[in-house]
């Protein structure tokens, strides 16, 4: 590995910025973070960076690397071509604060927005239920977002079109599909995932997906299996009709408490 | 949901700071769906050479009017329209172009491959305005579901075909059972096509995704698993059923036409 390699840091705010380059010093074993850690500890102490666990589990070091989107933390020198410049700029999608942070809240109002969880009345009397492993097992999985909005980054309907006013992104159906297929859960968010949080304007590129550092299968597990609900309920006349004769078929908690 | 102070960037179309080749996986896509569409509309508009001894090409199966051994007799069918050409593939054909087209896997691939929407993750687009799935025309690729119960019926059909592609007709008019290489070409067809189809979302969906306590209906639990396995490679299941579907037809044809022989293996 080199000795040194060149990195290309977006530097400034909401209004204005450019790109400058630092040189870092660089051994085996680097990750992004740590080049930009020392370029900020020895060249520009004003550099903003957030980070967190340096461990991929915080979601705090999202970035664009080489046009990208990736947490700097994961992303290893050696994986990345050092004849040329590193580039490295923030999130396209959400406003610039200052350097590489971002303004994510609007990520975190809208998942206000999604229906509470709201389980059936308890199992057993001492006020606790009873699951079945089978039943988890498919949420679990949407469990393991660390809220680092990659996703929401990549999301063309969200990076190109800025349609946030309708659509709700990536992020916020995987929250919502842990809800909607939780085996205790009562509520039914179909028609706000149709209307208020738009998922009809996903067009499964899958770069959701692609981009998740938590491997989480966004499009295949959460997305589609809400559209499919939602044609259940909103579009496929045979199933709406299905629905109404045999009320349960959805197996939603509230039928059997 | 708007967001206070978004910063609007303008990105032209085909601009990115990506560098790897990320136009590489849209222009295989471009390329791949376009050869292949070529090739079936040539095929389907021949209407000949699509039977050899026990043989029939996907692309013409079930031939419900068409040759003597058509389902329905030979010729076409009385209500089909005098002006419009006929073969017997144009009577079949839209079920798989249906249920191809409105596939989860490809709609992504040929939103990025033809309609650039977008051209690849991190990639300008060439339009402003966007609708998605969200209205109509494409609020009717909600339809997969009912092209998904049909395709099911085909692989079942195409299935049928394998079993009477095993029995081989003598000079002296003996019926034998047999295995050629267009035996194998015909079952290589179906066992994609199962793996595509059966690991389609819409029916994953039915099998259980629906369901919030699967563990209730262990028949349903085991079906959920079987097409959530097949699922996890959709893409792959897809070029690899449509490029052999492709060749079989083929295989098919040339032996029909004389240019090759159909090798047996047995018989």
């Amino acid at each position: 590995m080199n000795s040194s390699a060149t990195f290309r840091i977006w530097r400034g705010d909401a209004q204005a910025g450019e790109f400058r380059d630092y040189q870092a010093e660089i051994s085996e074993g680097m990750v992004v973070l740590d080049a930009v850690h020392q370029i900020q500890a020895r060249q520009a102490n004003d550099l903003a960076v957030r980070w967190n666990c340096k461990a991929g589990k915080c979601g705090s070091c999202s970035a664009e690397i080489n046009g990208y989107p990736r947490l700097m933390c994961m992303t290893r020198l050696n994986d990345l071509p050092l004849d040329r410049p590193v580039m490295i700029q923030p999130l396209h999608t959400f406003a610039v604060l200052k350097d590489l942070v971002t303004d994510v809240s609007w990520n975190f109002r809208v998942k206000k927005t999604v229906k509470r969880f709201a389980p059936r009345p308890a199992d057993a009397p001492d006020g606790t239920w009873r699951m079945a492993q089978a039943d988890v097992e498919r949420i679990q999985e949407f469990r393991k977002c660390i809220e680092c909005f990659l996703c929401q980054d990549v999301c063309h309907v969200l990076r190109n079109h800025q349609l946030m006013d309708q659509f709700a992104g990536p992020r916020n159906y995987v929250y919502a599909a842990s809800l909607e297929m939780h085996p205790l859960d009562t509520q039914n968010r179909l028609a706000d995932l149709k209307d208020r949080h738009g998922i009809g304007y996903c067009n499964i590129t899958k770069c959701c997906t692609k981009v998740c550092p938590e491997e989480i299968h966004i499009t295949d597990n959460a997305i589609i299996p809400l559209k499919e609900r939602v044609v259940d309920e909103h579009y496929d006349p045979l199933a709406m009709l299905l629905g109404r004769l045999f009320s349960g078929s959805r197996n939603k908690a509230n039928t059997r408490a | 949901m708007r967001q206070a102070a978004a910063v609007a960037k303008e990105v032209r179309f085909g601009e990115t700071a990506r560098r790897d080749a990320w136009w590489a996986s849209p222009l295989a896509v471009f390329l791949g769906l376009c050869a292949f569409v070529v090739y079936t509309t040539w095929a389907a508009l021949q209407g000949d050479h699509y039977r050899f001894g026990p043989y029939v090409s996907p692309f013409y199966s079930p031939e419900l009017w068409g040759s003597s051994g058509a389902w329905f007799g030979p010729g076409r069918p009385a209500w089909y329209p005098r002006w419009l050409f006929f073969s017997p593939a144009l009577l079949v054909l839209w079920v798989p172009a249906g249920f191809r087209l409105t596939c989860y896997y490809l709609r992504g691939a040929y939103y990025k491959a033809f309609w650039a929407d977008p051209p690849a993750c991190a990639v300008g687009e060439p339009r402003k305005h966007y609708w998605g799935e969200n209205f109509l025309p494409l609020l009717i690729q909600n339809i997969h579901r009912y092209f998904m119960y049909l395709a099911v019926v085909l692989v079942l059909i195409l299935a049928k075909d394998v079993w009477d592609g095993l029995w081989f007709t003598s000079p002296s008019g003996a019926v034998r059972f047999g295995v050629g290489v267009g035996t194998l070409m015909l079952a290589t067809d179906v066992s994609l096509l199962v793996g595509y189809t059966f690991g389609c979302h819409s029916l994953r969906h039915l099998c259980g995704g629906r369901v919030d306590r699967i563990s209730e209906c262990p028949l349903r639990g085991g079906l959920y698993r079987c097409s959530s396995a097949l699922n996890g490679r959709h893409n792959a299941w897809f070029w690899a059923s449509l490029t052999w579907v492709g060749f079989t037809d083929l295989y098919i044809r040339l032996c029909a036409m004389g240019v090759i022989s159909d090798w047996r293996i047995l018989f």
